[in-house]
């Protein structure tokens, strides 16, 4: 299945979805060596998002989230790419820095289409997601 | 989004892959927030300089942009430090904060941006003119800049900041067009406000209950430029503002307001408001200074201290420019005579106060007070500075 959605950063990456929803930050509530999620209450606490395909809905909190993926990345830590519903400046400054495939505005509702563990395919270039 | 030929050509590696990729992370968010072109900035405040703030992902990405050469190419100004850069060994901050820090300051430096660390460049002689475009990232330079100024600038982010201040662009977005500057809400001051601490919570009072609004003030009488500083800062730190106008007094309050929803800001409304910001009344530490203290409030401060001993603790906060001026007057030393302290190139909240042994601490600001509780785990005395001296030397 292809589901057309908007190219925020550029590239393609594939992997296994991770799916979180609800807002997430990257400052303070991921460990940038490893991608464990460790912000408290958390659903996803304890797990990690190194090499996945991370789907949350948006981004929350400090601007220093930016250079939290960018460490992410250089750490190889980072996910494959990331689907949000609405991706706002911190996480695509984030994204476009550390050159990690980013896509908003699906056309369809991932979070029905998309279970954690699914093979997933991110066409930043197209603004494309494969399922 | 239209791009002019040498736009272009910086897009496509012409002036270097930093340069191309501070390029396209602009361009990037333009077509994301709807930008038709780029607009040239005059100036950039780069914030995200604090260890405690930006960390090891923050250092590791300053020391790679100035590794690669990336150079500014409009006169950028620094955030606050996370320590006083001259003498941070008597304020208890720990060898291996101070060798991070003084990284951060030297992959900066590598760049081109000025080191004032401090939070008003519109003090130290970054002052932009009227409908100027910059891209500045330290919240109250921002709402000062756009306000009382008016000026043009987005809230931006640290890297978005500093991207700008690389290629010396930005989208043309948010509030660098006419049509987003308008006022949507009505706030009509019906108390008198006389000091800082007043300005500093009605402004607390304004973010808190129209978070990101653009608020047009009636009712606000005579006020200093420094009365203006700690009510913006106030409003962008408890909300998301970015642009206030205060009827008679800021330069693009000539707007049309008949229609907006009107929300009155009574006498009762301020008490409860500074009784809300304080959680303790026995301050083991006095703080001055959020935004950075200007040279006239170091100049009334040192009038209300000569001669006298304070029991309590006393650090003004400020930029290492006003220090100067302060030192040649003699008044660094009457200060100091009276057991205060001057602090340069860093504040309360990005100085890592939460190692330190103090339990409650004493502001005249509602920006240190919305952070001191969260960021430095400590309890807030929230008063007006004459409050404030009477704890201080009792």
């Amino acid at each position: 299945m292809r589901i057309k959605a908007r190219s925020i950063s550029e590239g393609r990456g594939e992997g296994k979805a991770i799916t979180l929803n609800e807002p997430f930050g990257f400052y303070g509530n991921v460990d940038s060596k490893t991608g464990i999620i460790i912000e408290k209450g958390n659903p996803l606490e304890g797990k990690s998002i190194k090499n996945r395909i991370f789907i949350f809905p948006n981004g929350k909190g400090s601007t220093v989230g930016s250079y939290v993926i960018y460490a992410l990345k250089k750490n190889g830590a980072a996910p494959k790419a990331i689907i949000n519903t609405e991706t706002e400046t911190i996480i695509a400054t984030g994204a476009i820095l550390a050159e990690i495939p980013c896509v908003d505005h699906p056309e369809k509702d991932i979070f029905q289409l998309i279970k954690d563990g699914d093979a997933v395919e991110v066409d930043g270039d197209a603004g494309e997601i494969i399922v | 989004m239209y791009l002019t030929k040498k736009e272009e050509e910086m897009l496509n590696g012409a002036e270097g892959g930093i340069v191309a990729k501070c390029m396209k992370l602009l361009v990037k968010l333009g077509e994301i927030y709807g930008a038709d072109k780029m607009v040239k900035i005059t100036s950039a405040q780069a914030s995200g300089v604090s260890y405690k703030s930006i960390g090891e992902p923050g250092l590791e990405f300053l020391r790679g942009f100035a590794k690669d050469g990336a150079k500014v190419r409009v006169p950028t100004y620094l955030n606050p430090a996370g320590m006083d850069l001259g003498n941070w060994r008597d304020f208890g901050i720990s060898e291996k904060f101070a060798k991070k820090q003084i990284e951060i300051i030297d992959a900066f430096k590598k760049m081109g941006v000025y080191l004032t660390c401090s939070c008003t460049p519109y003090l130290l002689g970054n002052l932009p003119r009227f409908k100027e475009h910059l891209a500045w990232s330290e919240s109250s330079a921002v709402i000062f800049a756009n306000s009382v100024i008016g000026a043009r600038t987005n809230r931006e982010g640290g890297p978005s900041a500093l991207a700008a201040a690389i290629t010396g662009r930005t989208g043309n977005y948010g509030l660098h067009l006419d049509e987003n500057r308008k006022p949507d809400s009505l706030i009509d001051v019906k108390t008198d406000l006389k000091t800082n601490a007043d300005f500093s919570a009605l402004g607390y009072w304004t973010g808190k209950t129209i978070k990101d609004r653009i608020p047009y003030f009636c009712g606000i009488g005579d006020c200093t430029t420094d009365n203006l500083k700690i009510f913006g800062a106030a409003m962008a730190a408890s909300g998301g503002i970015a642009l206030y106008h205060i009827h008679d007094k800021t330069p693009e309050a000539r707007q049309e307001i008949k229609n907006l929803e009107k929300i009155i800001f009574t006498a009762n409304d301020l008490k409860k408001c500074r009784s809300e910001l304080s959680d303790c009344d026995d301050p083991d530490l006095i703080v001055i200074g959020c935004p950075h203290a200007s040279f006239a409030e170091i100049e009334t401060l040192t009038k209300k201290l000569k001669g006298k001993k304070l029991t309590k603790e006393l650090w003004i906060f400020t930029s290492r420019s006003q220090k100067i001026w302060a030192d040649e007057m003699g008044y660094t030393g009457i200060i100091q005579e009276a057991g205060a302290k001057i602090v340069c190139d860093t504040c309360m909240v990005v100085s890592p106060l939460e190692e330190m042994d103090y339990k409650c601490i004493g502001t005249n600001s509602g920006k240190a007070a919305k952070y001191l509780p969260g960021f430095c785990k400590k309890k807030v005395y929230f008063a007006d500075i004459d409050s404030l001296l009477e704890k201080g030397l009792k």
